[in-house]
């Protein structure tokens, strides 16, 4: 008994989740202050919060390059993970950033907003580090749970009620299916272990074959396209993007997302290695479904956070390719893709929030008419983010595409790639058409309300500056991406 | 003698009966009560796959799923009851602000 819990103890390796519990730590002592806080005093949580999002940053980094396993292998806090947490880091940085002034704005001044985005991260974390069933799952669970409290945080306005009740009830099912295919692969295999299952799936040919097998994978999957807002899981995403508050849909379609992109990696290529022919032929079907889904309806958009929505359920699509390709390249090129796609999503939600007036109004495109003449400077900004999202050079969003799409070339996918490279043209079209009501618009208004603070220049500048290091100089992340994958 | 197929037949059949609830009901709480019902139906597949297996991780698994449900449903009663607020229904059908 006495070796037992010996054993048991020496598995147990703190610095495993140290970044995590940072976080967390700082996340419970905001909950508390606040409550000594007096209300709308707002800006100490947005001061503290930052704070320890910087002190974690400072343990994720310094993790680099010697990876931790601890809690019997059940936790990885290898380059993989790390890499992905400085994504997750940076994308919750740039929301509170920008949040402060928006949330006093829209009237709702309550400091658990930024506890609720540090447990986010702390979620999305361990996703990332997950290597056994059951991190990965509360991972998820806790990530999604302050999800469908911050989509639903402003009480009295209906619409977002809407978006974090729809929120609410589809994540809940969606959880169910996933936590059904755990729970078949676990009887196939007998264990919750990512490596262990892969170990066993390989050992056994005949097992790859089983319905119950096949139908957990299925399961699973579902699962995580659906956090993934792949389609046809996609549906809840264009509703539940233009309802929740503004900064939260930019964090949800840039953190949360990579989030689920690591764990459906590291699950896909931990345990199910030796069915890889099947699931990338399932998923080469799902990209393009996606790519296309994503791109057509966002033609149609005439609310511009509705319009990025959709394109973030194209740039899924792009990330997916990908994951089809299954090489070297392909993966690198996802990690690399969600830190552009963090840099270059939320810098376009930032400036939406300025240009916004209380109540969520004037998101259309009609209310941008001449916005790029009365503003040039964030009209500029605007443009720049939006020529990423496109995938100009020298931005980083052609790099992230160039990756990826180079990757499915070597992996033989002629075919996804020349799909992938015909929607990015179809999504010059949605993108241009903002530039176009900015420019070559008579402005009706002054937009004397749209006021700058400091701190979310701050968020736009982070935003810039990664868009243009990422794409001049690919190279560098690009060989961090390469020492982070398995 | 009942076997490990007894207990998964039993929980598919919860879970297809929780699937099926969650596409055709109309009253957000019966929704969520059939997701439960999901949950649930995983439940005792885990425990039933445990017992079978003779390892103690699938016992484990339960335990955190059924905190992570009750977390789960102090947040989705939450925002049914500030939704029930704004509008005084909690039908989903009444769900449509946003479309497109």
């Amino acid at each position: 008994m006495e070796n037992l819990v010996q054993t048991a103890l020496n598995n147990v390796n703190m610095w495993a989740i140290m970044p995590s519990i940072i976080l967390v730590c700082f996340a419970m002592g905001l909950l508390l202050i606040n409550a000594f806080l007096p209300r709308g005093a707002t800006k100490p949580a947005m001061w503290i919060s930052l704070i320890g999002l910087a002190v974690t940053a400072f343990s994720v980094i310094s993790g680099w390059g010697s990876p931790q396993y601890g809690f019997s292998d059940a936790v990885a806090l290898d380059n993989f993970a790390t890499f992905f947490n400085v994504t997750f880091l940076i994308a919750a940085a740039m929301t509170i950033l920008m949040s402060d002034d928006y949330i006093r704005r829209e009237g709702y001044p309550i400091g658990e907003y930024y506890p609720l985005i540090l447990f986010t991260t702390a979620g999305a974390m361990w996703m990332a580090s997950g290597t056994d069933m059951m991190t990965i799952f509360l991972g998820l669970e806790v990530m999604s749970i302050s999800l469908y409290v911050l989509a639903g945080f402003f009480r009295g306005d209906v619409r977002s009620n809407e978006a974090g009740l729809k929120y609410f009830l589809l994540g809940a099912f969606s959880t169910g299916f996933l936590l059904y295919g755990i729970a078949l692969i676990y009887g196939v295999t007998g264990s919750t272990r990512l490596s262990e299952i892969g170990v066993f799936l390989n050992a056994h040919p005949s097992l790859l074959s089983n319905p119950m097998t096949l139908a957990g994978i299925m399961l699973l999957s579902i699962g995580f396209l659906f956090k993934i807002a792949a389609a046809p899981f996609h549906m809840w995403t264009p509703d539940v993007y233009e309802g929740a508050p503004t900064p939260i849909t930019a964090f949800m379609s840039a953190g949360p997302k990579a989030a689920a992109f690591a764990a459906f990696l590291r699950i896909m290529e931990y345990c199910f290695f030796s069915l890889k022919p099947e699931w990338t032929a399932v998923l080469w079907a799902l990209a393009v479904l996606t790519m296309i889904i994503g791109n057509v309806i966002a033609i149609s958009q005439t609310n511009v956070k509705r319009m990025l929505a959709y394109s973030s359920i194209a740039h899924a699509g792009y990330a997916l390719v990908g994951m089809v390709a299954a090489n070297e390249i392909g993966y690198s090129a996802i990690l690399f893709y969600m830190l552009a796609y963090t840099f270059m999503n939320i810098g376009a939600f930032a400036i939406l929030v300025l240009a916004g007036k209380k109540g969520e109004e004037n998101l259309t495109l009609e209310g941008l008419s001449g916005f790029g003449y009365k503003r040039p400077l964030l009209g500029v900004a605007f443009t720049i983010c939006l020529f990423s999202l496109m995938g100009i050079p020298p931005t980083a969003g052609f790099a992230g595409k160039f990756y990826i799409f180079a990757g499915a070339v070597k992996a033989g996918y002629i075919w996804l790639a020349i799909i992938g490279v015909l929607n990015s043209a179809v999504s010059l079209y949605y993108y241009l058409r903002v530039m176009v009501y900015m420019y070559f618009r008579e402005a009706e208004e002054d937009y004397s309300w749209v006021k700058v603070p400091v701190s979310v220049v701050v968020s736009i500048v982070i935003a810039l500056v990664g868009i243009f290091y990422l794409g001049i100089i690919p190279g560098a992340v690009m060989d961090l991406a390469r020492l982070a994958i398995f | 003698m009942i076997s490990v197929y007894h207990y998964m037949t039993i929980a598919a059949i919860l879970f297809a009966m929780g699937t099926y609830g969650v596409l055709t009901r109309k009253n957000a709480i019966v929704i969520f009560m059939c997701i439960e019902l999901m949950l649930n139906s995983v439940n005792l597949t885990f425990i039933a796959l445990s017992r079978h297996l003779n390892n103690m991780d699938g016992q484990i698994f339960v335990f955190f799923v059924m905190t992570v449900a009750a977390a789960e449903a102090a947040v989705g009663l939450a925002l049914m009851i500030s939704f029930f607020r704004n509008r005084e229904s909690i039908d989903v059908e009444e769900i449509d602000l946003l479309k497109w």
